[in-house]
């Protein structure tokens, strides 16, 4: 009971509290580049739940059986981002092969995930925050796989307001200079700003 | 095959920017310079300090890699909290890129073109484990401040984007160089918004306490969202100055440093 607690708040601080985009600044370049449109926003934002969840899975038990046991941790870095990389290209075939009409929706955003850092620093900070000296291997796995769905619901939730803001936005009537990325960064600010509110609502 | 890749990469040099075509071109003219055994040696110095002064022109303004070409913005964002920060995480960039750029330049006849990416980003993580190693060794409190954005500079956009546009097509001094010049234009940028950053959020500078300002900081601009807001007007500011709106004329996806992993390029781009 205790544990289905954890992963609840876990989950819902990586939506509110915590959220990777706009109170910990990872993959901001998604954000501002593919946030136009409604559907496009949500189809990268399933992608990178997918992928976000799927590297976690494989990059938390490598840290904890290969990289801690041999004494390895240096090569962290490395290893979780060609771990990534190479995930990213076997989903792609795999969804490509076996199903189609998934890779049509979001084999687009498959290959931008890569070098998403989100992914990769979702992976890094799950290895830190349900470290080996806390928890152990079983529970460890269940909150960081909670972790990194959580944190990949929150980008879409972010994605899906900020997308909602940029549609607005486009009906009005901007100063010159600010036209284009300024005032899509300024909205982001606002948008930030509103989930400021949540802070101290969820207590890890 | 090499050569056929060379010519390739080439024309699609060809599609580039007209600025950085004009950079490149009084470049690959310096390129050449040194080749010529007879030439007289204080001309082609004078011309080697020319390309150093216009590459830096080119890296700090013309195109620098965060308020031009908008790249590197996780970073950007996270890390200018203090001036302090700033300056750790834009020289730990910086020796990422001269390595990374130098290594790939060498390197850039000798790796297949079909998985040049995996590569890059093998060396790229190579680079990035030796600098966290190194910081961890001598600055553990730029290590704590920095955090998790450390090991990121791996996916760093601009590294990744200077090896495919840059590195890969140019020798390894010149690749050296436009390495530094757009370190240099990242932590300049990373300095001028961690300076805002510090004096109208914290009240001070570089650590050290402003009168008036220390005891009324506006909270606001540590935190997220002032973050955003101050990235907005500096970029907003940029494009005023540069009397140019947005960015420079983006020629279909063949200036766009995710080209190489993007599956959009093959079918006419996302723009």
């Amino acid at each position: 009971m205790n544990m289905l607690r954890m992963i609840v708040t876990i989950i819902l601080a990586g939506i509110l509290t915590n959220n990777y985009v706009l109170s910990k600044f990872l993959g901001i370049c998604p954000f501002l580049g593919v946030s136009k449109k409604l559907n496009t926003a949500m189809g990268m934002s399933a992608a990178v739940i997918f992928v976000m969840v799927l590297s976690t899975a494989v990059t938390y038990p490598i840290q904890r059986f290969v990289l801690e046991a041999l004494g390895l941790e240096y090569l962290q870095t490395i290893v979780f981002i060609l771990i990534i990389a190479a995930l990213v290209q076997l989903v792609e075939i795999v969804l490509k092969k076996y199903i189609p009409t998934l890779h049509a929706s979001l084999g687009v955003y498959l290959p931008l995930i890569t070098t998403n850092c989100a992914v990769l620093g979702c992976a890094i900070l799950v290895t830190e925050d349900y470290s080996s000296a806390v928890y152990g291997f079983g529970e460890g796995y269940v909150y960081a796989l909670s972790c990194a769905f959580g944190s990949g619901v929150g980008f879409l939730v972010a994605m899906a307001i900020f997308a909602g803001v940029r549609r607005r936005m486009e009906s009005c009537d901007i100063p010159e200079a600010l036209k284009g990325l300024p005032i899509t960064l300024v909205a982001a600010s606002l948008v930030a700003m509103s989930f400021l509110g949540f802070s101290g609502v969820v207590h890890m | 095959m090499a050569k056929k890749t060379i010519s390739m990469r080439k024309d699609s040099q060809e599609d580039s920017v007209a600025v950085i075509e004009e950079a490149q071109v009084t470049q690959t003219e310096n390129e050449a310079a040194p080749a010529e055994k007879n030439a007289p040696a204080p001309e082609s110095k004078v011309k080697a300090a020319e390309t150093f002064g216009s590459a830096m022109k080119r890296g700090v303004i013309l195109e620098n890699p965060v308020l031009r070409l908008v790249l590197g913005t996780c970073p950007t964002l996270a890390t200018t909290t203090a001036a302090s920060n700033a300056i750790g995480m834009g020289i730990a960039a910086t020796l990422v890129l001269i390595c990374s750029n130098t290594v790939i330049s060498l390197l850039r006849n000798i790796i297949p073109d079909k998985v040049r990416i995996p590569a890059y980003i093998t060396i790229i993580a190579s680079f990035v484990s030796i600098v966290q190693m190194l910081v961890k060794a001598f600055a553990p409190a730029l290590d704590e401040s920095l955090g998790i954005y450390l090991p990121l500079i791996v996916v760093n956009c601009i590294i990744l984007g200077r090896a495919e546009m840059y590195a890969s097509k140019h020798a390894p001094a010149l690749s050296a160089l436009d390495g530094l010049a757009m370190g240099v234009g990242f932590t300049t940028a990373l300095l001028c918004m961690g300076t805002i950053r510090e004096i109208l959020g914290a009240g001070s500078i570089f650590g050290a306490k402003l009168p008036i300002l220390s005891s009324q900081p506006v909270l606001f601009f540590s935190l997220a969202p002032g973050g955003f807001f101050v990235f907005g007007l500096l970029i907003a500011a940029a494009n005023k100055l540069s009397k140019k709106n947005n960015l420079p004329v983006r020629n279909g996806c063949g200036d766009c440093p995710a080209a190489a992993t993007c599956s959009l390029s093959g079918k006419g781009g996302c723009k």
